[in-house]
This record gives C-alpha cells, sequence and structure tokens, in this order.
C-alpha cells in the first residue's frame, strides 16, 4: 500500500446557514491519479478549496506527508508545494507566456540588480518556460512570448497545467480542466496529467467527464451531500454504477480494503 | 474570465507546431510595441504643423512645449498607474493644489523653510494616496467614487485653507525653473530633464521588475492575481501611494514653471491626464498600456494646442480635435481588446 500524500479527516465548511461540507473525508496517496466526482452542490468544489488553501474549514484537520497544515490563503498550500489549476483559469490575459507561468514568482537577476532593484530575469524566465514546455511535451504553443489573450481555450488550459506541473512539489489540483475543451483538447490535457503523475507527483482531477475519469484515475472518490460516499477503482465497476453511486440512485458500496488507504 | 470561457469555446488550434516555442520574431516585437501608435501620432502632428505654420518647429517652440509638458505629464505618470490597475484618479490635480499651498503656506516665512516646506508636502500626498489606496484595497471601494469624493473633499479644504494667490521666493521650491542651453540656443530646464527621467525610472519599473509585471497582473485580472499568490492589497496600495509622490513631484513641476499658486489652480488637471493616458495607448480597463505613451499623449495634446494657435484657428476647435482623439483611442483599444479575444 502506497503512503498518503494529502489527507483531510471530518472537514466541515458552512456558507451561512448552509453546510457545503459535512464531516468529509479525503486521502491522495503518492504518484496517482485520484478523480473526485459529485453532483452539483454536492460539496466537491468546497472540499477542494479547503486543500488549495482558497476557503478555510470550519472544523476538520489537513495533513500533508502526515503533519498537519493550516493554509490561510492559496499562497500557503504554493508554499507547501499544492498547485491548484482553477476551472475559469488563472492568467493575466494580456501579459505573455512565460510572465504568466512565473507570475508572483519572477526569477529575479542576480546581483544587486536583482536584490536591490528588484529586476526580473526575463531571459532566464523564458529559458525554464520552454525547458517546461519540451518537458511536458507541449508543442501546440508557438512562443513563450505570445500574450496569453492570443491562445485558444485549449492552450490556456496547457499553460494553466504546465504552471501547476512546474511549481507543484508535492500535489497538483485540477478543477474541471476539460469542461471548456473540445474532444481533442481534452485528451492533451489527460495526457497531460499522466505526464505530471509519470513525475511522481501525484493529481487531484475533478471532473463531471466520467469517461475521461475512467480513462485517468487511478481511485475514484464519489462525493455525495458533503461527505466521501465511497472510493472506488474504475476497473471494479461500470460507468453507470458510478453516475449511480453519485447521484444516490445506487447504494454506495463499502470502501474496500485495497482500495482504503 | 469570461473572455477566457468565452475563447475556450472556439475551434481547437492550428496543427500543431512541431518545431516547437520559439522565440518572438522582430516584426513581431515592433507590431505589437503600444508606444508606436502614439509616437506615430506625434511624428505625424509635428511633420504637418511643421509644412502648415511658419514657426511651429523653431527653437523656441519646441522647447516651450516641453516645458508646458511637465506637470500635466508628471500628474498623468500617476494616473496611468492607476489605470493600469483597473481604477482611475479624479482627485490627482485636487492632491497637487493642495500641497502646492500647504508648501507655499510653510515657506512662507523664508528660503531656509522651504526644504521642510517641501517635506511635509511630500508626506501629505503619500498620505492621501494611502488614504485611496486603502480605501480601493481593503474595503473594496471602486476607485472612481473614491476620488471623487476626495476631489470634492480637497477643492473646499484647498479654499478653507487659503483663498488667495501664493507666491514662493526663488529657493529650493523653484530649482525646477532652472536650465540652461543646449546646442547653443534649444532652452531645456531641470523641470524638463525631471519629467524625462520620472517617465524612464517608472517605465524600467513597469517593465522590468516584479512588481510591475505585479501591476499589470492586477489590473488584468486579480482574482488571477490573487490566486498565483500575489499581494494584491500591497500592490494596489504600493501604487496608489506612489502615484501621490509623483503629485507631489507634479507640485514641485507647477513652482518650477511658476512661483505663484492658488486654490483655482489646474481645474481640469483630472481629466487632462486622463486624456493624455487614452491618447497614450493605455487601457481604461486596466492591465495593458504604458507611461511612456502617457508621456506621448500629453505632448500630443499640447502639440495640438500649439499647432492650431500658430495656424490661426479658433482655441475651441483644439478642443473638438482633442476630444475626437479620445475616442478615437478609447475605439481603438475597444477593437484591439475584441480581436484579441
Amino acid at each position: 500500500m502506497s503512503e498518503t500524500v494529502l489527507e483531510a479527516r471530518n472537514i466541515v465548511k458552512r456558507y451561512g446557514h448552509v453546510t457545503a461540507v459535512n464531516g468529509a473525508d479525503f486521502d491522495l496517496r503518492a504518484g496517482e491519479v485520484l478523480a473526485v466526482i459529485g453532483d452539483n452542490g454536492a460539496g466537491k468544489s468546497s472540499l477542494i478549496k479547503v486543500l488549495s488553501g482558497d476557503v478555510i474549514a470550519d472544523s476538520g484537520e489537513v495533513l500533508l506527508d502526515g503533519k498537519p497544515v493550516h493554509f490561510r490563503s492559496p499562497h500557503d498550500a504554493q508554499q507547501a508545494g499544492i498547485e491548484t489549476v482553477y476551472q475559469d483559469l488563472a492568467m493575466a490575459p494580456a501579459l505573455d507566456i512565460a510572465t504568466n507561468l512565473f507570475l508572483g514568482r519572477e526569477i529575479k537577476r542576480k546581483g544587486p540588480l536583482g536584490s536591490v532593484l528588484r529586476m526580473i530575469d526575463t531571459k532566464e524566465m523564458r529559458k525554464q518556460s520552454r525547458q517546461q514546455m519540451d518537458e511536458l511535451g507541449i508543442t501546440t504553443l508557438q512562443s513563450i512570448t505570445q500574450p496569453v489573450d492570443s491562445l485558444s481555450g485549449g492552450q490556456r488550459q496547457t499553460v494553466a497545467v504546465a504552471r501547476a506541473a512546474a511549481f507543484g512539489r508535492k500535489v497538483v489540483i485540477m478543477d474541471e480542466p476539460t469542461a471548456a475543451l473540445g474532444v481533442r483538447e481534452s485528451k492533451g490535457v489527460l495526457d497531460l496529467i499522466k505526464r505530471i503523475t509519470g513525475r511522481g507527483i501525484p493529481v487531484v482531477l475533478i471532473s463531471h467527464d466520467i469517461p475521461a475519469v475512467f480513462e485517468v484515475a487511478d481511485r475514484i472518490h464519489i462525493h455525495r451531500l458533503g461527505r466521501r460516499a465511497t472510493v472506488v477503482r474504475p476497473q471494479d465497476h461500470t460507468m453507470n454504477e458510478v453516475v449511480g453511486i453519485m447521484t444516490g440512485a445506487l447504494p454506495a458500496p463499502p470502501v474496500k480494503d485495497e482500495v482504503a488507504s | 474570465m469570461t473572455g477566457s470561457l468565452q475563447a475556450a469555446e472556439e475551434e481547437a488550434p492550428a496543427a500543431p507546431d512541431t518545431s516547437g516555442t520559439r522565440a518572438a520574431t522582430i516584426t513581431d516585437r515592433i507590431f505589437r510595441n503600444p508606444v508606436l501608435g502614439p509616437l506615430g501620432a506625434l511624428i505625424v502632428l509635428i511633420i504637418a504643423f511643421s509644412i502648415l505654420t511658419q514657426n511651429f518647429l523653431s527653437v523656441d517652440n519646441t522647447s516651450l512645449i516641453l516645458q508646458q509638458s511637465v506637470v500635466v505629464g508628471t500628474l498623468a505618470l500617476g494616473q496611468t498607474i492607476i489605470i493600469l490597475t483597473g481604477g482611475i484618479d479624479l482627485a490627482n490635480g485636487a492632491i497637487m493644489v493642495l500641497a502646492s499651498l500647504v508648501i507655499a503656506k510653510l515657506a512662507a516665512g523664508g528660503v531656509g523653510q522651504q526644504w521642510p516646506a517641501m517635506f511635509v508636502g511630500l508626506l501629505l500626498c503619500a498620505l492621501l494616496g494611502a488614504i485611496s489606496g486603502l480605501l480601493v484595497s481593503r474595503l473594496g471601494l471602486p476607485p472612481f467614487i473614491v476620488t471623487l469624493g476626495l476631489l470634492t473633499i480637497l477643492q473646499a479644504t484647498s479654499r478653507l485653507y487659503t483663498k488667495q494667490t501664493l507666491l514662493v521666493d526663488e529657493g529650493p521650491l523653484t530649482f525646477l525653473s532652472k536650465g540652461g542651453y543646449l546646442f547653443g540656443q534649444f532652452q531645456i530646464t531641470i523641470g524638463v530633464v525631471v519629467v524625462l527621467l520620472s517617465v524612464a525610472v517608472l517605465h524600467f519599473s513597469l517593465t522590468r521588475t516584479s512588481w510591475g509585471r505585479h501591476v499589470y497582473a492586477v489590473g488584468n485580472n486579480d482574482l488571477a492575481a490573487k490566486r498565483t499568490g500575489i499581494n494584491v492589497r500591497r500592490v494596489l496600495l504600493s501604487v496608489y501611494v506612489l502615484a501621490g509622490l509623483l503629485y507631489a513631484l507634479a507640485a514641485l513641476q507647477a513652482f518650477g514653471r511658476s512661483p505663484a499658486t492658488s486654490p483655482n489652480a489646474f481645474p481640469t488637471a483630472n481629466l487632462d491626464t486622463i486624456t493624455a493616458v487614452v491618447i497614450g495607448g493605455t487601457s481604461l480597463f486596466g492591465g495593458r498600456g504604458t507611461v511612456l505613451g502617457s508621456y506621448l499623449g500629453a505632448l500630443i495634446v499640447l502639440v495640438l494646442q500649439s499647432g492650431l494657435t500658430q495656424a490661426g484657428i479658433d482655441p475651441l476647435y483644439q478642443n473638438i480635435v482633442t476630444g475626437v482623439l479620445v475616442i478615437a483611442a478609447v475605439a481603438l483599444d475597444a477593437i484591439t481588446r475584441r480581436k484579441a479575444r
């Protein structure tokens, strides 16, 4: 049994009178793709936002590599090595690809130019951006100096994923990365997910796209009514069964020993 | 962000370019350069007026236009960085005027009090900038309303403070009026040198430092900036305080132009700077533009005024032409933004 990288126990998150997450558990193992699925309003987004530092849970604990962590902002989670690709992306459209890739983490020039004048090393950032794109096998981007608003939706998603892959030392979380994409572009993103886990970084994939989930996921976390209903392996169930559990049409099977953490 | 979703629904990209990523070509870089538009317009105007009038390109007139550009040019720099973050500043002229009145009154005792007076003026402008900055960044109030309120308050405060025209003696406060001659008879003041230096330093900071990238990122998409770990509040606050300091510099530039100041000075500075910024190619939606363009925008307005006056055209036509230019510049921005989507 591989070790657990990111774990959450008994998370509760309320918005006013609405309880979005009601005692949810979560665990992510080293090197795996864990899909998180659930109906609209099941609370999966809120759970993920707790893990990425975007919202603060009312109660419950989050453990990274077995140690408790308390994220107050996305920045905290990033510092801990957790990168998130947001559904509505997080790009500055007028800035170029390399700048977006390093946004908030610019490489400074060496010596006093960098430390005193805070000058950035544009050349180095472009070089590393190209390296990153090459390592991930991304060939659809013409130039690293193109502004992001000249890119198609799939290309933008590629840049967002590349950024997460570049800085996610522990975990990469992707919220609906294929929701706005065509078939071919979705396939490109799924390939990228496989390449990231190939580097040993586990990926959390939140998606409504059940066929995509079955294609890439090692395990599927099914979220229902604010908590984890069960975790299954795609090879043990059909897509219809999984959708049935998700919507409550089928009873949630108990978590099997070899699937549990 | 809606734009990115719209774009996401468009067709898949063209066939993958197997050559991988490449560097931008020189033509790409030239055509993407945002300063090209205002610079071209300025050159065309200068050529046109040189042909149409006798004196336009004379040494006297050119040096006069440069000297006239120092106050609005400096104010426009502050306006630009605020607009780059997606804001707007209606109070810049009022801040500068109040500071100049405070400085003039404090310095009335003698030349020896000019340095401390200058320091107080600088602090006052930084403080007023910090107030707008905190209201915008902490409370999330719209900059238009915050600075409209500040404008009203400061105009009244200035008139309560003094109703007279105040004069400053020759000394450190009028330092920027000093100057010399280049190439024989081209008169150039320290004020002109300082405004050019200000443009250069700010241009460098915006394009070559991480702070500059963050300013653009906040104006582009503040949620994205926050999610990448940028401290959006701190960036906003720094921009408003820096703008305040630039308004203090503008007050000194104003003393360099004339030792007199009154509560009625520069009544349209806010609109003049917005005009310069827009003609200079900076988007009012934030995230796109340059300070260099804004200074060129200020020069364009002055060149128009000077040229049309010398061509013997009714000064009211100057305003009509300036208005047309503003609308044309905004239209150009809207069209390029739509194309980019």
